[in-house]
């Protein structure tokens, strides 16, 4: 394995060991929702005029859940190392900022997708998914993960203690996710709060993620990957910058 | 030809001070310039808060100097970090470990990090050479600080750097783990390895060092071959067990440790004027003793000197 291969692998590992924490425990909360939220709602009004509350319930949790964790691996990983000084083995490799990027952006989209799928494979025998684009289902799994995870990495690299990154997680991440449209269609809301829900980026990932399902969604899913994909542009500049000039890892 | 395995050059850090006024600084490294060669054993000296392990860490890539120019055989520490480091085996000072992995893995994935295939025979010899041997499944939690520290030994070594740096590796550490350490290392050390150590035990710096700096308040006072250090200080020591209490002007010309008392003295008449003047102040002597001065008494001697030019000057 090369440098950062080793560090992606070194990262993979480290959440995979304690899978019960990092992979399981989220799997059977987005299944408790499915079954608190799917139960309450169920005699709610077909979404899109096609589809079931639980169906349309299920993409949601399947991409909040991996969002939320590809966030979680990235940030926690490096406050944990910070805090705990082992991040100096890094320090003292030659690994680029480019092999740092790569490494922790791509376990934190390892974590993301597997927590993703073991979502999708508890909850989609409750209701009947279409997988009518399974390509953009793809695209923004990757997409959304990418992007979460190069946020956590942003929040880890700012961050000097847990309670700071804790602070970002559940002010921001949480926040964005829950208004995003994962338990409801926004075309349900009062016109003041679609207006809002346009200009959170976590909403595009999840109407991009839940037309791959359905084939219908709030917003054109090309308009969304654009969205997501500028965002995730701008986001990996920064983390890259941060990651070259140091920030707050090296005096 | 001898090649420069470590170039200090001009090198200075400031930092900015949290506390005090806004914009009030402390420097602590002030212009520090020395070399050193490849296969030397070197000794980087000073009191707490001289400088030591931040002219390390600005080596190690973890700090960036202010001012000046660091290189590791020939490679600039920051245009050319990555040679650098490929060259470059530090043992931090901090007792640090990942608690995910055992003591194999965390040295496999360290192996990795600078592109090292294949590497279990040599993976296996550091196991063995550092006593960890019956270790390589623990987990890292399980270890005791001294299994740590071997760990991390093991970690700087992974790579087979020709530049080995040890900021402090025996602070707190049992005396069976000195002696596997510096086995180790001395032979590394014969086999071509330039080391830089810092260390608080000044026996062990004169028994490994050839050559020896000393920093104080960030600034080289002293840079010499261990021998010509020793040399230079006085040529004996009077050491003196004594019942009561020293008057003031003996007190200030000796080194006092609980009822150990040292005087330097230079020839046999010192000797005996010295003896005089404690028997002549009624303190009752119980034992004496002449004997060589020891690196601990060119330390204190230099510490105890204003910061010297000299040494900067000829260091530069």
């Amino acid at each position: 394995m090369t440098g950062w291969q080793t560090l992606f692998y070194k990262e993979v590992l480290r959440f995979w060991k304690v899978s019960f924490q990092t992979v399981a425990a989220p799997v059977l909360t987005a299944v408790l929702y499915l079954m608190v939220f799917g139960h309450v709602l169920r005699n709610h009004e077909l979404v899109y005029g096609q589809v079931s509350y639980t169906a349309f319930l299920i993409p949601g949790l399947v991409m909040m859940s991996l969002l939320q964790n590809a966030f979680a691996n990235s940030s926690s990983s490096m406050v944990q190392s910070k805090m705990m000084g082992n991040l100096v083995f890094i320090l003292l490799t030659p690994l680029s900022h480019w092999s740092w990027f790569a490494a922790y952006v791509g376990s934190a989209m390892t974590r993301g997708v597997v927590v993703g799928a073991g979502v999708l494979l508890v909850t989609v025998w409750f209701a009947p998914l279409g997988f009518v684009h399974p390509v953009w289902i793809l695209l923004f799994a990757l997409f959304g993960a990418a992007l979460l995870g190069a946020m956590g990495l942003i929040a880890g690299l700012m961050s000097e203690k847990f309670d700071q990154m804790a602070a970002f997680q559940n002010f921001v991440i949480m926040p964005m996710t829950f208004l995003s449209g994962v338990f409801y269609s926004i075309h349900s809301l009062p016109d003041f709060w679609q207006t809002i829900s346009h200009l959170n980026p976590f909403f595009y990932m999840i109407d991009g993620f839940r037309f791959g399902f359905f084939g219908v969604s709030d917003v054109s899913p090309w308009l969304s990957l654009a969205v997501v994909g500028v965002s995730l542009g701008v986001v990996s500049a920064v983390a890259l910058g941060l990651l070259k000039s140091g920030y707050k890892i090296r005096g | 030809m001898t090649v420069t395995a470590i170039r200090f050059h001009q090198v200075s850090k400031t930092y900015a001070s949290a506390k005090g006024p806004a914009g009030a600084s402390f420097k602590a490294l002030d212009n520090v310039s020395f070399d050193i060669q490849q296969g030397e054993f070197f000794g980087l000296l000073g009191p707490n808060g001289a400088g030591k392990t931040t002219l390390i860490s600005i080596l190690a890539g973890l700090y960036r100097a202010t001012q000046g120019e660091v290189a590791v055989m020939g490679h600039d520490v920051q245009a050319d970090f990555a040679q650098a480091r490929r060259n470059l085996g530090v043992v931090p000072q901090e007792l640090v470990f990942d608690p995910f992995f055992n003591v194999r893995e965390a040295l496999k994935i360290q192996s990795g990090y600078f592109g090292v295939k294949h590497n279990d025979d040599w993976i296996d010899e550091l196991l063995v050479s550092l006593g960890l041997a019956d270790k390589a499944q623990s987990n890292m939690r399980q270890l005791s600080g001294g299994m740590k520290r071997r760990v991390l030994v093991a970690q700087a070594l992974v790579h087979k750097p020709p530049v080995i740096v040890l900021d402090e590796p025996t602070a707190g550490v049992d005396v069976e783990l000195r002696q596997t350490l510096w086995q180790f290392i001395a032979k590394l050390n014969r086999e071509g390895h330039t080391v830089l150590l810092t260390t608080h035990y000044l026996e062990e710096a004169e028994a490994l060092c050839g050559r020896i700096a000393m920093l104080k308040a960030g600034r080289v006072v002293a840079l010499e071959r261990t021998s010509t250090l020793l040399q230079a200080a006085s040529s004996h020591v009077l050491k003196l067990k004594i019942e009561g209490q020293l008057p003031p002007h003996l007190a200030a010309m000796s080194r006092v440790t609980g009822r150990m008392v040292q005087f330097p003295a230079h020839d046999a008449a010192e000797i005996e004027t010295t003896l005089a003047a404690v028997r002549a102040s009624g303190v009752v002597v119980e034992d004496v003793e002449i004997t060589k001065p020891d690196l601990e008494d060119v330390f204190l001697d230099v510490m105890s000197q204003k910061t010297c030019g000299a040494a900067q000057e000829a260091a530069s």
